[in-house]
């Protein structure tokens, strides 16, 4: 890659972002390109607009949530740290044998995993999905024929199945309970080109 | 000396039979004993060729020969082919319920190996018999009848997901992996033949490197066979079988290359040649997989308008897709791509547009041909070996074949894992690495490929021969053995069987979005961006072209799902109830049936109106009403639930309706009104004979007290009252689409059953058993039979202990069935008998 190195320089603190998402520099390289090609003002930072930019982005029922996770505590710009700090999240989970109680957690560990998926549910950041909640983003997600009766009878029975302490919502910890079995490596991981 | 063999034999048989051993050595007599009888038909008619009727068991057709006027000729010639072909598979199929009588043999033995043996046996006996080898797995049969069922089966129930999701991987396998299996194989055995350890065989390079070809492949029969009994993950499974079944083309292209190069002679061949079978390779599996999914276009499209032919409907599915099949070895394309192809493709469009009993009669078909076709392919690779014919023996030719397929097998899947690791998101481990290397099974494919050889150009066709059914024995007998063992211990991943949760497929739908927008964001062109690009124009175009109408509606399959769950749960609430005699367990705290009660009684807020609502409008029985609602769209699943419940609950019994004619076979022809009459009167007349069963007079309000405290409440009481139980079937069957609450108003007006005449009030029900319910005879029946207890308006009101434990226990449950037989009903009189401090204390009290 020609611009490899020149890339490479403009990225503030590489050893930092290498250590944290566990990217390589050719990852770092690539998605500072794309993070460029996004940021069309050259503003060193992206916004909504950016986001909504992309046009397969815009046409995928959960696109304006997913760019919400991209600007958590109603921020309104975000950097190249955060931005691959997320992506990060979604890299596949090396089978660490040597697993060390004491070291943080990676930043794609299927809790991490876990809590990206659950707070496009959790839309109040209560740290519950509500009946409401979960209407809203089924509503987004299954086809238009779908009736709302049918959409509240699945969504209660997706509660109900879900629901260990019976309050009516999922917790985060239920959440979990609920996907225990699914294999998140498989399911929220990408490969991200070199 | 025919004839006093068998007798002999039979006499051996007999005398075991006397010695009253296991079952399955019973077993094993009686098939062999049909065997035997199978080949004697056979091998009278060749060989006693005078007395073709010496047989004692046609004694009456000979007598019939000598008469003038024949009424009864025997005329074996003349269905000899066919019944031979009859008999081969019963004795296969025969020879399946023989190995699954011991558990013990089939859970170690894998049924392939057990298959083969029993071929060996019959062979054998064959053999013995006539001393020439009659039947023989021919090419031709094989290629034709035999494998396409399998291959059409593993396409039309291939889990797509884990196709594509691991297509990179299945290819690199099916097409590198088969080359250089090939290629080395063929290479060093032809080393090794240089050396001179193998003595002198006519055979050049271009033989070896044939050999290596024909035997490179894995075969999907045998992969199939093995890997079904092992239940590895999916993930595993589906590399090894996708590979198993997209190396066809290359182990097509590689046979039909070089089988033309030997017969051309190695030393006219030109560059251009080879240049021409590279080219090949591309035609015949591209060719292969355009013609599959051409005809698997068609397929859809022929589904989408049989409409009003539903019975031949499933016909379609098997004609077109082997119409794929013979359509591609037409063309000289690779026909097994073609019709897996064709399968992976319809299944979506075809599963979407048949009726509902056509799917199962699609699937149920195709498994049965499948499976046929397996068990013979094995039978039949087992008496195939006996045969002196093709027999020759090498030593180090044979042994070093088996060495080198294992080692190179070996050596390739790990180069290529580690190659393909750099590229996947799930790693493949060295326990997979193990059980892929392993899973190399070689099988029928190879045989016939190797048995097609031209004895003209391919001198050492018999060693070739020989070595390709040690190499098949070796590896399914003794890997498919021992893969089972191997797996348990180095702990591979299984699979997991557990049920579909709403959860896991929802929240799955927004990893799939999730992952696709993280790609999008992260601009690169991926595995989930393609997939949801793929979603999308099945969405817009291909569902819209070949899917019904009527089909397109809410074909998601979170819908679907969650439409199984509450399916599931409807037929095991009902045959539950059905087992304990009454749908009162439903109350009961134990585990059965979680889904409709526990957490949703403590849903305080939200759901308290919605199931007040919900229980005020919905349960309603009155079939005026029902039928105004069936006619909204959310109906159309309630529908759909209500089918295959009411096909449940006919189904075991008798059926409802008989219609002789051909062309319609089940009243849903008719649209679906009828079938929700049907199924409404019978919920109706269930409901009806539980709810006297369970409803005395001086209980109405104190149930009614009840249960609106427990609507204040809302609270999961333990009290667990038989007077709900009538409101939980009400609101369960009427209400299947929405939860099924189990809040009930007996005074609601919705609620009036009033079927039967001799009854009065819903609300006043009689006491005293009238149990019809478990005798489902059309309706009419029920009608006019009135028990006798009813009639004299004798009621006899259980005690509260007895109405609540009598129905549910399945010893009782018993006793309760047979109203009709007796005038007397022993039921009433058991009750009286029980009515008060007699506390039924033989009764278990385990579902309490």
């Amino acid at each position: 890659m020609g611009s490899y190195s020149s890339h490479l320089s403009k990225i503030e603190d590489l050893q930092g972002i290498i250590q944290e998402t566990g990217f390589t520099k050719a990852h770092i390289c690539r998605l500072y390109d794309r993070f460029e090609e996004l940021d069309k003002n050259n503003k060193g930072t992206l916004s909504r607009e950016d986001f909504q930019r992309i046009g397969e982005l815009a046409v995928n029922p959960l696109g304006d949530r997913i760019i919400n996770a991209f600007f958590p505590n109603e921020k309104q710009t975000l950097d190249f740290r955060s931005f691959i700090r997320i992506l990060a999240c979604f890299r596949p989970t090396a089978k660490d044998k040597t697993a060390d109680p004491n070291a943080p957690e990676p930043i794609n560990s299927r809790t991490n995993k876990l809590r990206f998926a659950f707070q496009l549910y959790d839309l109040d950041g209560d740290g519950k999905i509500s009946r409401e909640e979960l209407i809203q983003v089924l509503r987004m997600m299954l086809e238009a024929q779908v009736t709302d009766d049918q959409l509240e009878s699945i969504t209660d029975r997706t509660i109900q199945e879900a629901d260990l302490d019976g309050d009516g919502a999922i917790s985060f910890e239920e959440f979990r309970k609920s996907l225990e079995n699914i294999n998140l490596e498989h399911k929220m991981s990408i490969r991200f080109l070199q | 000396g025919f004839t006093e063999s068998l007798n002999t034999l039979r006499h051996t048989f007999t005398h075991a039979e006397v010695m009253g051993r296991a079952r399955s050595v019973v077993g094993w007599v009686l098939l062999t004993a049909l065997a035997v009888l199978l080949c004697c038909p056979a091998a009278l008619s060749s060989l006693d060729e005078e007395h073709p009727d010496s047989d004692t068991e046609h004694g009456e057709s000979h007598e019939g020969n000598e008469t003038g006027f024949h009424i009864v000729t025997f005329r074996w010639e003349h269905v000899q082919a066919p019944y031979v072909i009859a008999l081969w598979i019963l004795v296969a199929s025969l020879g399946k319920i023989v190995f699954h009588l011991s558990e013990r043999v089939t859970s170690v033995v894998p049924e392939s190996a057990l298959l083969i043996v029993l071929g060996l046996i019959l062979g054998g006996i064959v053999w013995a018999a006539d001393h020439t080898a009659s039947f023989t797995l021919t090419p031709n049969v094989f290629f034709f009848y035999l494998l396409p069922p399998i291959v059409l089966d593993a396409g039309y129930f291939m889990p797509n997901r884990h196709f594509f999701g691991n297509l990179g991987t299945i290819l690199m396998y099916a097409v590198i992996g088969t080359v250089w299996n090939a290629a080395t194989t063929g290479l060093s055995l032809y080393g090794i033949f240089k050396t001179g350890i193998m003595g002198h065989l006519q055979a050049g390079l271009l033989e070896f490197l044939l050999f290596g070809s024909l035997i490179a492949a894995v075969d999907p029969v045998a992969v199939l066979a093995v890997f079904e009994e092992v239940h590895v993950n999916e993930v595993l499974f589906i590399i090894v079988f996708g590979e198993s079944l997209l190396n066809d083309a290359v182990t097509v292209v590689l046979y039909n290359v070089f089988s033309s190069f030997v017969a051309i002679g190695g030393e006219n061949i030109e560059g251009l040649d080879y240049f021409k079978g590279i080219v090949s390779f591309f035609v015949v599996s591209l060719g292969g997989t355009a013609v599959g999914i051409v005809f698997a276009f068609l397929l859809s499209l022929v589904t989408r308008f049989t409409k009003h032919v539903r019975v031949i409907e499933p016909g379609f599915v098997f004609v077109i897709s082997y119409l794929s099949y013979l359509t591609a070895e037409m063309l000289s394309l690779s026909a097994i791509l073609a019709i897996t192809f064709c399968g992976i493709c319809c299944q979506k469009y075809v599963k979407a547009n048949l009726c509902e009993q056509s799917i199962t009669t699609v699937r149920y078909a195709m498994k049965m041909l499948a499976s046929g076709a397996e068990t013979i392919i094995f039978m039949f690779l087992g008496i195939s070996a006996v045969d002196t014919k093709i027999w020759t023996w090498n030593t180090a030719f044979i042994l070093l074949t088996l060495v080198f397929i294992s080692v190179y097998r070996v050596i390739g899947v790990v180069i290529q894992t580690w190659i393909l690791n750099h590229y996947r998101v799930v790693q493949l481990e060295i326990i997979d690495q193990v059980v892929m290397s392993y899973g190399g099974l070689r099988g029928a494919v190879a045989f016939a490929l190797v048995v097609l050889l031209d004895s003209q150009h391919i001198h050492e066709r018999r060693l070739f021969i020989s070595t390709t059914i040690i190499v098949v024995y070796f590896t399914v007998i003794f890997q498919g053995l021992t893969i089972k063992p191997l797996v348990k211990w180095l702990k591979v991943k299984r699979t997991q069987q557990k049920e579909p949760l709403l959860n896991e497929k929802l929240h799955g739908r927004a990893f799939d979005h999730i992952l696709s927008a993280i790609e999008d964001i992260s601009g690169q062109i991926g595995h989930n961006y393609l997939r949801d690009k793929w979603t999308n124009f099945d969405r817009k175009y291909l569902s819209k072209l070949m899917m019904r109408k009527s089909a397109q509606v809410s074909r998601d399959k979170i819908l679907s799902v969650f439409r199984e769950l509450n399916l599931k749960d409807a037929i095991s609430y009902v045959s539950e109830g059905e087992r304990r005699g009454s749908l009162a367990f439903i109350r009961s705290s134990s585990d059965v049936n979680v889904d409709f009660t526990g957490p949703r009684h403590s849903v305080v807020d939200s759901s308290v109106s919605a199931l007040l609502r919900e229980s005020t409008s919905e349960v309603c029985l009155d079939m005026q009403a029902i039928e105004n609602r069936m006619k909204s769209g959310k109906d159309r699943e309630e529908t759909v639930t209500h089918h295959m419940l009411q096909q449940h609950l006919y189904k075991p019994r008798k059926r409802y309706r008989l219609n002789y004619s051909r062309h319609k076979l089940a009243v849903r022809n008719e649209g679906e009104q009828q079938d929700k009459e049907i199924f409404q009167r019978t919920m109706k007349k269930r409901l009806e004979n539980f709810k006297p069963t369970k409803l005395a007079n001086n209980y109405t309000t104190k149930f009614r007290n009840m249960k609106k405290e427990r609507a204040a409440k809302k609270k999961h009481s333990d009290a667990v009252s038989n007077g709900k139980i009538p409101a939980h079937s009400v609101s369960f069957h009427v209400n299947k689409d929405s939860d099924v609450e189990d809040h009930y108003d007996p005074s609601d007006g919705g609620i009036s059953f009033l079927i039967t005449p001799a009854r009065n009030e819903s609300d006043e029900p009689i006491s005293g058993f009238n149990n019809p319910g478990f005798s489902t005879e059309e309706d009419d029946s029920t009608f006019q039979m009135t028990p006798p207890w009813v009639s004299n308006e004798e009621t006899v009101i259980p005690s509260q202990r007895a109405r609540l434990q009598l129905p549910r226990s399945p010893t009782n449950f018993r006793r309760l069935t047979p109203l009709q037989l007796s005038s007397r009903s022993i039921d009433s009189f058991l009750l009286a008998d029980i009515s008060d401090e007699h506390p039924l204390s033989f009764l278990p009290e385990s579902s309490m």
